[in-house]
């Protein structure tokens, strides 16, 4: 088994890479919020929230606020479980390269 | 497949903490804490402050008013500040007490607190002259001990502050003149850059 196996293909791609950090480091983020940090579009990222839910690193949280709706998103226990392993896997491909 | 996993590391790094800090105080409130200031000087100059190098026992007597005009500027921009922050993170969606806010207040409130209680020694031992110069030292640390939480330029102005609060302990008997121009002038600026900045979003 290669260090390859444990590059997380969920997570190879920007943005998905960016709503896991932000939520890894924050309790609960909403849509807004999560635009702004990573300047994306609304659709990119309702589709890469979409493929994370799925897997169910993310779980989505309806609520009002002064009766506008409000979506928070938090990572899940598993979420950030594959996440660390990720980062681990980045780590020792980058170590190997340097030799 | 040869990815730049470097870049992917200091895009985590960097979102991370970039979402982690605390919302920025709206513009507004820095006005207003300016206003607050420059009111406060005045009465101040009016009212309770000995005329120009008029040291007598007479002065000495004002302190206590001194200390109270001080307490109602300080007290008055905190709430106004503290309304309108919760105002503009209620409008965003975003929680106002969590850790980052913690951090923030902590790493604001230490350098604040005991710049203000060694003032305060210092006053009651009639030892008046550095005051000015002071709060501005004690103030400009507080902020960019703080700013590490915030987004925007916090810690600009806390270098402004710090370094008029030295330039004021240099000129003795202008504390008055660099009181104002610290928390009063320099607040409405960086309030008003800050407004500027929150429009154009």
């Amino acid at each position: 088994m290669s260090i390859i196996d444990n590059i997380n293909k969920l997570f190879d791609h920007r943005i998905r890479l960016g709503i896991m950090s932000i939520l890894m480091v924050n309790e609960k983020v909403n849509f807004k919020r999560l635009k702004e940090l990573l300047e994306v579009t609304d659709g990119n990222l309702a589709s890469h929230i979409k493929a994370l839910e799925k897997a169910e690193y993310i779980i989505v949280e309806k609520s009002f606020i002064d009766r506008k709706p409000n979506t928070q998103y938090i990572a899940t226990k598993l979420g950030r479980a594959e996440f660390k392993k990720h980062i681990e896997a980045l780590e020792k491909i980058i170590k190997k390269q340097m030799k | 497949m040869q990815k730049d996993y470097f870049k992917d590391i200091s895009e985590i790094k960097d979102l991370m903490n970039k979402s982690s800090r605390f919302i920025s105080l709206s513009g507004l409130s820095g006005i207003l804490a300016g206003c607050y200031a420059l009111i406060g000087a005045a009465i101040a100059y009016i009212y309770f402050l000995p005329k120009q190098f008029d040291y007598s026992s007479k002065s000495t007597l004002k302190l206590e008013y001194i200390i109270l005009d001080l307490v109602l500027i300080a007290t008055l921009s905190i709430v106004t500040a503290i309304i309108l922050t919760i105002k503009k993170a209620k409008s965003n969606g975003e929680k106002i007490w969590d850790a980052t806010t913690q951090r923030l207040l902590v790493n604001f409130l230490i350098p604040l607190v005991a710049g203000g209680i060694y003032i305060l020694i210092q006053a009651y031992q009639q030892h008046y002259g550095m005051g000015a110069s002071l709060m501005l030292i004690f103030y400009g640390l507080a902020l960019i001990n703080a700013s590490k939480f915030t987004i925007g330029n916090v810690k600009y102005l806390g270098c402004a502050e710090l370094i008029l609060g030295l330039i004021c302990a240099a000129l003795p008997g202008f504390g008055l003149y660099f009181w104002a121009l610290g928390f009063g002038v320099l607040h409405i600026v960086y309030g008003a850059l800050m407004l500027r900045e929150e429009k154009r979003q």
